[in-house]
C-alpha cells in the first residue's frame, strides 16, 4: 500500500518539522524521555532483583530442607511460639535414622556479635554448627579450612569467618592461625570463606558478614537454652518428594507429634523462598508497569497535543500537498512518522540518559542494563508515538482540500 | 471529445441556517489547448468552479466529465491521482514548502506519483531549467523572489506533464512587473500545447487568454473568445 518513498517523504518532512519547531520538539520530547528513563531503570532494578535473587536463592544451597521450629514464611507465629524447642539431640537422631539423606546438619546462630583483632572490630552473626556445614551450605573455605570431627567434638575455640569479616579485621594480613575476640572469649583462625556476595542488596545473611564456631563450643559460651534448626541435604538422585516425607515422618516420631495433628516444625526449603521472593519481585514490576505506564501515558498526552497544533498550523500544507496528488494515507502517514519520530529520538536520549543512571544502580544493586530493555523501551517510543499520533494524523487526513489550501 | 465537459453542475454548501449555491447551473465545454480565463467578482463562484475543474471537490449535482472520465464517481483516491497527474495548480500565493529547496518542491508532484529519484530529479531540473531557474535549484523560497517562487510552482505544475494547468490568481501576490514576466511564461507555455485556465478578476491579465467566461451568482453571465489576446512580443 505505502511505497518506500512515502516513508522516505514521510521521514524528511518529519525531521524538518522537528528542526523548525526545536524548542517545541524538546519540551515535547521530555515528556518520553523521562517516560523512557522510568521504563529502562524500572527494567534494571527488576533485571537487577531477579538476578540477585536467583543468585542469593542459589547461595542457600540447592535441595536443602531447614527445619525449624519457625515457618519461614507463612504459618501462624504465634502457634510457632509455643512448639517445644528444636534440640541437638532430636538433629542426631534424625542424622541417625534418616537414611536418605546426605548429611543432617544443625546450626544455631546469635546475632549482631562484635568480634574483635586487636583494635579493629566488625559486628555480625555467628554460628555453631558441625563439619557437614560444608556439604549443605554449599560454601567453602577460600582459604584455610573448616573445622573437622575432632575440633567439633572437642568444642575446640576455633573459627571460620566470612570474606567480609576477615577483609575488616586484618585488611592485608593472613587471618589464619590468628587470635580473635567473639564476645568475651579468643578464637583461632583457620579458614575464610570466599567471598559470596550479597542477599538481595544486603550482606545480613550471606556468609560474608558471619562468623562459624563448632556447635559443642558455641552451646558452652551462648548458652543450650536455645532451639536449632536442622539442615538437611539429600543424598543426589534419590526422590525428592519420597525423601521429604520420610524425613518429616521420622521428625515427627522423633518430636513425638500425634498422628492427625499438624507439624510442630516448620519445613523450609529455598523453593518457598524463591516463590515469596518473586513474588515480591512481580509486584514491584507490577506496580513499576503501573508508574511507567502513567509516565508514558503523560508523555503520549503531550505527543498528541503537539501533533493537534502540528496538523493545525500545517493545515495549508496539507491542502497544497492533496492537490498536488497526496492521497489521505499518505498524508496519515506523514503525521504517524512524525509523531513517532519525536517519540523515538526522546527513546534514544531516555536511554542515553538512562544508561549512566543504571550503572549508578549496579552498584547498589548488581544489574546491567539488559539488551531487551534497549529493544523494548524503543518499541514503546515507536507504539506510543503511533498510538496518539493516529488520532491528529487521521484528522489530517480526512481534512478536505479546498477547506484546508483556505485556511490562514 | 472537449476536454473538460461540464454539463448543469450544481455546488451547494450547507451554511448551517441556509443552502448557498456557489454554482447554480454551470455547463461549458473546455478543449485541448485553450487559453481560458475565468472572471467574475468574489462570491460569483468562481473558486467553486475552480476547485469542481481541479477535482478538488465534485459537484452536489450535474455531470463532469474530465477526459472522458465522470468525476463524480470517483473516491477520494482516485481524485488525488487525477490532481497528482492531470491537473497542474499554480496559486495566489504559491504555497511551496517553506524549508524544502526549490527541486525538492518540484518533485513532490513525482513524489506522490512514485518515481524514483534519479528520475524525479532529472525532470525536476528540467522543468526548472525550462522556467529559467536553471541556476536557482538548491535555493529555499525564502531566497527567492516573489516572481522566482511563482516560477517554481508552475515548474511544480509543468512537473507531471499535467493535462491541465489551473492557476488561481496567479499574479495577485506579484508586483505588476513581475505579474507580466508570469503572464508571458503562460503564453510561451499555452504556445507550447499546454492547456491553461486562469482563475481572475483582473482584466488585465485576463486579455491574455482566448476565450473570457465571466460569473456572476453561480451562472455564466458570457463566454467569449478575446479577438487579439495580449502578447508581449517586443520585450
Amino acid at each position: 500500500m505505502f511505497r518506500f518513498h512515502d516513508y522516505k517523504e514521510g521521514m524528511r518532512i518529519a525531521l524538518n518539522a522537528i528542526g523548525a519547531n526545536k524548542l517545541r520538539s524538546v519540551l515535547t520530547t521530555l515528556g518520553i524521555v523521562i517516560g523512557i528513563v522510568v521504563v529502562t531503570l524500572m527494567a534494571t532494578v527488576i533485571e537487577g532483583l531477579g538476578t540477585a535473587l536467583d543468585k542469593s536463592i542459589s547461595s542457600l544451597g540447592t535441595d536443602v530442607y531447614y527445619l525449624s521450629k519457625w515457618d519461614w514464611f507463612g504459618g501462624e507465629w504465634w502457634k510457632a511460639r509455643n512448639r517445644k524447642d528444636i534440640t541437638v539431640r532430636q538433629a542426631e537422631q534424625l542424622r541417625d535414622r534418616l537414611k536418605l539423606a546426605e548429611a543432617v546438619v544443625p546450626v544455631t546462630n546469635t546475632w549482631q556479635r562484635t568480634m574483635k583483632y586487636r583494635n579493629r572490630s566488625v559486628k555480625g552473626n555467628v554460628n555453631g554448627t558441625v563439619p557437614e556445614y560444608e556439604i549443605t551450605s554449599g560454601v567453602v573455605p577460600g582459604i584455610g579450612r573448616f573445622f573437622n570431627e575432632y575440633e567439633a567434638n572437642a568444642g575446640r575455640p576455633v573459627c571460620v569467618i566470612g570474606f567480609d569479616v576477615a577483609k575488616n579485621l586484618f585488611e592485608r594480613e593472613d587471618p589464619i592461625g590468628k587470635s580473635i575476640k567473639i564476645g568475651s572469649y579468643n578464637y583461632r583462625v583457620i579458614g575464610v570463606f570466599e567471598k559470596e556476595g550479597d542477599f538481595l542488596g544486603t550482606t545480613m545473611f550471606s556468609t560474608d558478614t558471619q562468623a562459624f564456631i563448632p556447635l559443642e563450643n558455641f552451646l558452652k559460651v551462648f548458652g543450650s537454652n536455645r532451639s536449632i534448626d536442622i539442615h538437611v541435604k539429600m543424598h543426589e538422585g534419590v526422590d525428592k518428594e519420597e525423601a521429604k516425607e520420610e524425613m518429616i515422618g521420622i521428625f515427627r516420631s522423633i518430636r513425638a507429634v500425634p498422628p492427625g495433628e499438624e507439624h510442630d516444625f516448620g519445613v523450609n526449603t529455598q523453593d518457598f523462598l524463591k516463590e515469596v521472593f518473586e513474588g515480591v519481585v512481580g509486584t514491584i514490576g507490577v506496580v513499576g508497569f503501573l508508574i511507567t505506564s502513567l509516565s508514558l501515558l503523560v508523555g503520549g498526552v503531550g505527543i498528541m497535543n503537539i501533533m493537534f497544533v502540528s496538523v493545525k498550523e500545517r493545515t495549508k500544507e496539507i491542502g497544497t500537498r492533496k492537490a498536488l496528488g497526496a492521497k489521505s494515507r499518505t498524508i496519515l502517514l506523514q503525521f504517524l512518522i512524525e509523531a513517532a519520530t519525536i517519540c523515538v529520538i526522546g527513546g534514544i536520549i531516555g536511554l542515553a540518559v538512562s544508561f549512566p543512571l543504571s550503572l549508578i544502580i549496579n552498584e547498589v544493586l548488581p544489574s546491567s542494563m539488559p539488551l531487551w530493555v534497549v529493544v523494548l523501551s524503543l518499541s514503546i517510543s515507536i507504539a506510543v508515538g503511533l498510538i496518539s499520533g493516529i488520532v491528529p494524523a487521521y484528522t489530517a487526513a480526512r481534512m478536505n482540500p479546498v477547506d484546508a489550501l483556505r485556511y490562514e | 471529445m472537449p476536454l473538460i465537459h461540464i454539463k448543469d453542475v450544481v455546488k451547494t454548501y450547507d451554511m448551517g441556517a441556509e443552502l448557498v449555491h456557489a454554482l447554480a447551473g454551470v455547463s461549458l465545454d473546455i478543449e485541448a489547448n485553450e487559453y481560458v480565463a475565468i472572471m467574475g467578482p468574489s462570491g460569483s463562484g468562481k473558486s467553486t468552479l475552480m476547485n469542481v475543474i481541479g477535482c478538488l471537490d465534485t459537484p452536489t449535482s450535474g455531470l463532469y466529465d474530465f477526459e472522458g472520465e465522470n468525476v463524480g464517481e470517483l473516491d477520494d483516491n482516485q481524485l488525488a491521482e487525477i490532481r497528482n497527474k492531470k491537473i497542474g495548480f499554480v496559486f495566489q500565493t504559491f504555497n511551496l514548502l517553506p524549508r524544502s529547496t526549490a527541486l525538492h518542491n518540484v518533485e513532490l508532484p513525482l513524489i506522490y506519483a512514485g518515481f524514483g529519484t534519479q528520475q524525479r530529479k532529472e525532470r525536476a531540473e528540467n522543468v526548472l531549467s525550462d522556467v529559467g531557474l536553471g541556476d536557482r535549484m538548491t535555493h529555499k523560497p525564502n531566497e527567492l523572489s516573489g516572481g522566482q517562487r511563482q516560477r517554481v510552482a508552475i515548474a511544480r505544475a509543468l512537473v507531471n506533464d499535467p493535462s491541465i494547468i489551473l492557476a488561481d490568481e496567479p499574479t495577485g501576490n506579484l508586483d505588476s512587473k513581475t505579474g507580466i514576466e508570469i503572464m508571458q511564461l503562460f503564453v510561451e507555455l499555452h504556445r507550447k500545447g499546454n492547456t491553461i485556465i486562469l482563475v481572475t478578476h483582473e482584466e488585465e491579465i485576463a486579455a491574455h487568454a482566448h476565450r473570457v467566461i465571466r460569473l456572476f451568482d453561480g451562472k455564466i453571465a458570457s463566454d467569449e473568445t478575446v479577438e487579439n489576446p495580449l502578447v508581449y512580443e517586443d520585450r
